[in-house]
């Protein structure tokens, strides 16, 4: 089999092994980018000459004896994760020309590990979208249809894996940005619970939401993933200072005796029935595994979608406030005046997307309407936490679809934003809980990826990631995904 | 019939915390250094960057609090205030908000005039962050300086209504607040280079009113007089606005120390809408039972309380007491000089005319003077063991605050130790009294008092080195003898 083709785990043996080598594999991997990715459209920044230097140091390590997870594997990163002397563009015009001179955490992670960095892939303008169509730059296809969108936001990232650009990269999940398109595409995308992966570096779109995490070709490439990016970061006071497991340990096919709850409002209106049943049956695959399955009730679910809009907006109305063409980036309008060069910077700088988030958080934070607004979603999302806490006290973990639909076509949806946002309904109410979500695929529907998501409690990523093993060892379908049709 | 105006004045104090680094990231805090030298990713608010509070500064705002006699609360919440300029490089400055949220509210500040005590209340205590500081040049360029953002800015606002209600209750507050940050050690006080700012707000009504007039904020007040007369002037013009029949505007006003006048820098006709949220990025601050107790261990004896002290257990006169507790610097001075055995009146009489003198002339802090309490113990020694006179210790302490060297090494050397040889002083006397028959006829027809000019000669004949009150002595009785 090709190299590209390969999971990280098995290129890890061979690479461990001295089979293959760094330099040959990272070169297999940009042949095929050189090949796909024109019709993919994965990458915004391909960095093959950094990707050959690094796969060389790799190699060194390599033959010094060396053994890390990441060594000599190559990885994309989705280009709103600060990647020092890489131009970092968050898919927008506003930082069309930055280039940051710092390295996010994970970043740094990654490189200490000897990681090989191929480029940095495409995503929504600011990570706000759910199709990578907002990106200010290109529109990248679903390799299983190439008329389709890979999701988003972080689609380039599962598209890349889909397409074998990269074998594992990272993504960021404010509300479904990685689960979402990674059910897209068929790949393992988990979003960790929130405070357990640094976001330092991560350019933020809604901090108390946001989150990074891998998307990958295997519930254990996934782990392996996980715990190179864990831990507490002295530099980002939200992250919470846990124990980092190794997660490749805790995969067992096992799941006799868990309790899996089925929360009733993810299988409600507007769940495509074909969904439905594809992930009914990925449950049921479980139950005669030994576990037990229990219909449960989550009433604030429904919800999230609403308490997530007003919230994420807000907060982007002032994360996005530096965007002013005073220190770096976009400068439009230097003769206006400084008031008049920042309107007119904004004005340019931003997409549609972005400037409808900015306005309706700026108003949800204005006076007279705050609590009307903000502060009613706040409450919103405690008692939501409330519901979660209740429901953990009965079940392991919740299941459901990753998203209501497979894979849209491409503009489908741009024209009928309520639909667009009806697409992370499933997702959001995880982030606004702050908990582990992973999606793994769980079958095709005329012909395209459905995804099966795997929530669990607070930092018990390690039982999350069991079950979703446990699931893709019984559901046999790893052939099938590793080759997407629309790349045949 | 005129009206009798009563003002009311609010006072917005914001301190520039003592701390190494700033609030958010490592950067140091230092004045005056080259333009954008002090600055890294996090404090120019680049993509991706987050804040980390500096517990220090948490800390001295709490000290602060406890000063100042505020509840301290359970939680610290930081929010942000979102606006837009190029000196604020988030969009939004980190800050706090509200009346649960700041880490001190509800306290007071005792203030002295006239011999009375008056309580200043304090409505709260809380940190920021400080923005940049931006220039223009010429026209249509402007540039921005980041040192100065980032660092740990303390606002501590007067309770409303006002209990301040004249300039020098005003300058009071300012004097006794100024005095507690340095004792605290949180803040240099330095107005003049931009640490300690004050923004008082004003107001006048009618004596008998029950409201409150239209009031307006001033700017640009860069030392205690500037905010004596601002406030003074703009207290004058908004009574003769109200005499001549018209309204005041509320504004905020800029102050002319040259001119000095105040004059309209914009009108606040609708509130900015600073759309403050909680700060996602910082988890609130826990501020713990035993955190508060080990803080309040750490707080000094207060300038009032220092004051009462002097009075009480030295003796020392209002005026003595106030001028020594004005800066901690001094009261630690003669504190360490009433340690060493020095009289406290005497050292207070030392400190507050021939050493506050010198360090005027030469512009030097108590705290970098040679000439130390020990120096200072040793001068008062010599004299009080007769080893030197009042006169040569005044030349002694010029040289010993310009040199360093203690007094006792100097006198033993220059063998500038008062004769104490009987003989010596007798024959000195005889000489000036053979000398100078026209004083000694003068003296003897009755008119003693010309004995202070024999005294004066012997003086000079000995350089000073001897005991005046000896030399008349021994006068009197060589003069018995002729």
């Amino acid at each position: 089999m090709e190299l590209h083709l390969k999971t990280l785990s098995e290129l890890r043996t061979l690479l461990d092994r001295g089979e293959i080598s760094a330099p040959e594999l990272t070169e297999a991997v940009l042949n095929q980018m050189a090949q796909v990715d024109p019709k993919v459209q994965a990458y915004l920044t391909q960095t093959s000459d950094l990707a050959h230097l690094m796969a060389q140091q790799a190699q060194e390590r390599l033959q010094q004896g060396e053994r890390t997870p990441l060594l000599g594997i190559p990885i994309g990163i989705k280009d709103n994760l600060c990647t020092a002397g890489i131009r970092t563009t968050c898919a927008s015009k506003i930082l069309h020309n930055f280039v940051p001179p710092y390295d996010a955490t994970v970043v740094l992670k990654l490189r200490a590990q000897g990681a090989v960095f191929v480029g940095k892939l495409n995503m929504d303008e600011f990570a706000m979208g759910s199709s990578t169509e907002f990106s200010a730059f290109q529109v990248t296809r679903n390799p299983w249809d190439l008329e389709r969108v890979p999701g988003g936001s972080s689609g380039g990232s599962a598209a890349a894996v889909a397409s074998h650009t990269a074998i594992a990269t990272l993504g960021s999940d404010t509300g479904g940005s990685i689960r979402q398109p990674a059910a897209f595409c068929g790949v393992v995308g988990l979003k960790p619970t929130y405070g357990r992966v640094s976001r330092y570096g991560l350019i933020a779109y809604a901090s108390s939401l946001d989150q990074i995490g891998p998307l990958t070709k295997t519930v254990e490439d996934c782990a392996i993933m996980l715990s190179a990016i864990s831990g507490h970061d002295p530099r980002d006071a939200t992250s919470v200072n846990q124990p980092v497991p190794d997660f490749r340990k805790s995969l067992r096919p096992e799941v006799k005796g868990l309790k899996i709850g089925v929360p009733r409002e993810m299988f409600g209106q507007g769940v495509h029935p074909e969904v439905a049943l594809r992930v009914r049956d990925a449950i049921q695959s479980l139950e005669e595994e030994g576990a037990e399955v229990h219909e449960v009730s989550i009433p604030m679910m429904e919800q999230g979608l609403a308490i997530y809009y007003i919230l994420a907006p807000a907060e982007c109305s002032s994360n996005l406030a530096r965007y002013d063409g005073v220190r770096y980036g976009l400068r439009v309008g230097a003769e206006k005046g400084h008031i008049g060069m920042m309107e007119a910077t904004r004005a340019e700088g931003f997409g549609d997307e972005v400037i409808q988030r900015i306005i309706i958080g700026t108003y949800a934070l204005s006076s007279g309407y705050y609590d009307a607004f903000y502060l009613k979603a706040q409450k919103g999302r405690t008692l939501l936490r409330q519901e979660f806490d209740r429901v953990f006290q009965q079940v392991d973990v919740l299941m459901g679809p990753t998203a209501p639909t497979p894979a849209f076509r491409i503009g489908e949806l741009v024209g009928d934003p309520l639909a667009m946002k009806l697409s992370d309904v499933l997702t959001i109410p995880v982030n606004l809980a702050g908990l582990p979500g992973l999606s793994v695929p769980c079958g095709l529907m005329e012909g395209l990826p459905v995804g099966l998501q795997i929530i669990g409690k607070p930092f018990d990523e390690a039982t999350v990631l069991r079950v979703g093993y446990a699931y893709e060892q019984k559901a046999g379908l790893l052939e099938q995904l590793r080759h997407p049709t629309g790349l045949a | 019939m005129s009206t009798h105006y009563r003002p009311s004045i609010g006072m917005e104090v914001h301190a520039q915390l003592l701390t190494e680094s700033k609030m958010f990231c490592g950067c140091a805090t230092r004045f005056g250094d080259r333009p954008n030298t002090n600055v890294c990713p996090i404090c120019l608010g680049l993509p991706g960057t987050l804040p980390v509070p500096n517990r220090k500064a948490v800390e001295h705002v709490i000290r602060t609090a406890l000063a100042l006699n505020c509840r301290v609360a359970p939680i610290a919440v930081f929010y942000r205030k979102n606006y837009f300029y190029p000196d604020l490089p988030k969009g939004y400055q980190i800050s706090q908000y509200g009346e649960i949220h700041p880490i001190g509210t509800h306290g007071y500040l005792e203030i002295e005039l006239n011999g009375e005590r008056k309580r200043i209340g304090i409505r709260r205590v809380h940190l920021e962050e400080d923005t940049g500081k931006l220039f223009h040049y010429l026209p249509g360029e402007s540039e921005v300086d980041y040192n100065r953002a980032g660092v740990p800015l303390m606002e501590i606002v007067t309770e409303f209504p006002p209990d301040i209600h004249s300039a020098e209750e005003a300058r009071e507050y300012l004097v006794q607040l100024r005095a507690i940050l340095t004792y605290l050690k949180v803040c240099d006080g330095k107005m003049e280079e931009g640490s300690l700012r004050c923004e008082p707000n004003i107001s006048v009504a009618p004596e008998d009113s029950n409201t409150l007039g239209v009031k307006t904020e001033l700017k640009n007040l860069n030392s205690f007089r500037s905010v004596v007369r601002g406030i003074e002037f703009e207290v004058q013009r908004q009574i003769q606005v109200l005499e001549s029949g018209g309204q005041v505007v509320q504004e905020t006003r800029g102050w002319s120390e040259e001119g000095a006048y105040s004059f309209p820098m914009r009108t606040k006709e609708f509130e900015q809408d600073y759309r403050y949220f909680p700060e996602p990025d910082i988890v609130p601050i826990q501020i713990t039972e035993e955190w508060l107790e080990s803080l309040r261990a750490t707080l000094p004896e207060l300038p009032l309380a220092k004051a009462d002290r002097y009075r009480k257990e030295y003796g020392l006169s209002d005026y003595d007491a106030k001028v020594l507790t004005a800066e901690y610097d001094t009261a630690e001075y003669f504190e360490r000089c009433v340690a060493l055995g020095v009289e406290p009146k005497t050292a207070c009489n030392w400190i507050t005319v021939e050493l506050q003198a010198r360090l005027n002339e030469t512009n030097l802090p108590i705290s970098q003077s040679r000439l130390t309490p020990a120096h200072l113990a040793d001068l008062v020694a010599l004299i009080k063991n007769g080893t030197i006179t009042g006169r040569i210790a005044k030349e002694l302490f010029d040289e010993v605050f310009q040199s360093g060297e203690m007094p006792s090494q100097i006198v033993q050397a220059r063998g500038m130790v008062q004769i104490s040889d009987e003989e010596a002083l007798r024959v000195a006397a005889r000489q000036v009294i053979a000398e100078n028959p026209d004083t000694v006829e003068k003296y003897k027809g009755g008119k003693t008092s010309v004995i202070g000019f024999l005294v004066g000669q012997v003086m000079r004949a000995t350089q000073g080195r001897a005991n005046p009150q000896r030399v008349q002595e021994l006068l009197r009785e060589e003069l018995e003898r002729v």
